[in-house]
């Protein structure tokens, strides 16, 4: 288990235990955390589980793969530190992850 | 009025294959889809990109398994309603009546969903004035290119359409391309031709900017482009485009009573038919404990659902089991020559 702290657009903190293994997608798919559509079901083929990661862990996690950038040209206003949730897999080193969900997804 | 046994929703790969399973047991079937053609999230999402985990096809692309599948359902002739979106149902005795957003009308037995995450719009401008200059100076897809001749354009995105209409406008417009960054995603050689017309000074480009705001009364005057520190320009534009792909929207289908959770219609297992006698939903759209959002899996859901119609189709008759290797009917329907 790792923590994962999700951030809602309506200024509420979730935190959560999120399994290792899993991605953070997954992961607050399956807490209901609102926000997160995942309208592809986590293929890198839609830009719907978008989420802002905290700075400070940017450099912390893996790097994004091409096709991830390609995807996030689609969210609703990419930031430099967007990502997209179903591409971060859980694991001991993301324990603490704060990551903002935004506004919208689409 | 079109009248048919079943009415499927959705021309990707499980409303395709259940088309063919309701043939083989002789039912008919026409198909209604939101986009140009059939194939959905197979052909607009990854036609190049291969699938490994179609059974008995090591490896295919979204367009083979496409055009494989039009293929095996050439024998029934099935009818398609393209660019069409079903929007109104009603239950008419013991039919239904449906009609889509270009007015088509289709009088049915029964209908199966399989509008995989729902119908593809286009993704828009995030900001909120952009609503009012929609289809007069802001366009998410281009219908008359000649109403761009010798104005000037400010063009958003970095796929495929926007580099292809930066380059093709180029010739008669003046053209800005805004991007957010300075990757693209489009072709390469689209890309370097975009950066040539760009040292020769026949197109503006911008990357590492987004839109900030539309700035106009009745048309587009002016846009506002932002960078990542902040720094706002402001480009005097007549048009607008923005290409940003598709986004899936369920529509419609949320105002019909169906039991619907988290953008999925509950549906049962025995014959995929929802909490509505004779709807039913297969594919990425139905959910059910232990729910695969596998091609397979909707090829399965739509074989179940298929003759979960015929009750409602031909309620006098019983439909018998038979495999196609020893039916006659099934092979007549098939049109297999002896």
């Amino acid at each position: 288990m790792a923590k994962i702290i999700y951030n809602t657009h309506d200024d509420k903190t979730h935190t959560i235990d999120v399994q290792k293994g899993l991605s953070v997608m997954e992961g607050a798919v399956q807490n209901d955390i609102p926000g997160i559509d995942a309208d592809c079901g986590g293929g890198m083929a839609c830009a719907t589980c978008h989420v802002y990661v905290n700075e400070e862990w940017l450099d912390k996690l893996p790097a994004k793969e091409d096709g991830e950038e390609d995807m996030l040209d689609m969210a609703y206003e990419p930031k430099n530190n967007s990502r997209l949730s179903c591409q971060l897999i859980i694991s001991d080193e993301l324990d603490g992850l704060i990551v903002n969900i935004p506004s919208k997804q689409s | 009025m079109n009248k048919t046994d079943v009415l499927i929703i959705g021309a990707g790969p499980s409303g395709l294959f259940c088309a063919h399973q309701l043939g083989i047991i002789g039912l008919s079937c026409e198909i209604v889809d939101n986009l140009d053609k059939a194939g959905g999230q197979c052909i607009e999402l990854y036609p190049d990109k291969p699938i490994y985990d179609i059974p008995a096809f090591p490896e295919c692309t979204g367009e083979e398994l496409t055009n494989n599948l039009l293929q095996q359902i050439k024998p029934f002739n099935v009818k398609f309603h393209l660019n069409e979106r079903v929007e109104e149902l009603k239950k008419v005795e013991d039919r239904w009546h449906v009609k889509t957003n270009g007015k088509k009308e289709f009088d049915v037995a029964s209908i199966v969903i399989a509008g995989g995450v729902g119908s593809f719009e286009p993704r828009k401008f995030p900001v909120k004035e952009s609503e009012k200059f929609e289809e007069t100076s802001l366009f998410y897809s281009i219908k008359d290119k000649t109403i761009f001749k010798d104005k000037t354009i400010s063009i958003f995105g970095g796929g495929d359409s926007a580099l292809d209409w930066a380059i093709e406008l180029s010739n008669t417009s003046k053209v800005n391309l805004i991007h957010r960054r300075e990757g693209f995603r489009g072709v390469e050689s689209s890309v370097q031709k975009v950066k040539e017309l760009h040292e020769q000074g026949k197109l503006n480009l911008y990357t590492k900017y987004q839109i900030d705001s539309l700035v106009g009364d009745k048309k587009i005057e002016e846009v506002k482009i932002k960078n990542d520190d902040g720094e706002i320009k402001d480009i005097k534009t007549e048009y607008v485009l923005g290409f940003f792909g598709l986004i899936m929207q369920l529509g419609p289908i949320l105002d019909w009573g169906l039991n619907i959770d988290k953008k999925t219609v509950q549906v049962n297992t025995e014959n995929f038919e929802t909490n509505i006698n004779g709807i039913f939903a297969i594919g990425d759209i139905c959910s059910y404990p232990g729910k695969l959002k596998l091609i397979l899996s909707g090829f399965h859901e739509g074989a179940l659902a298929a003759r979960g119609c015929f009750k409602y189709a031909k309620p006098d008759e019983k439909l018998r089991f038979e495999f196609t290797t020893t039916s006659k009917a099934a092979q007549e329907r098939l049109g297999v020559k002896k």
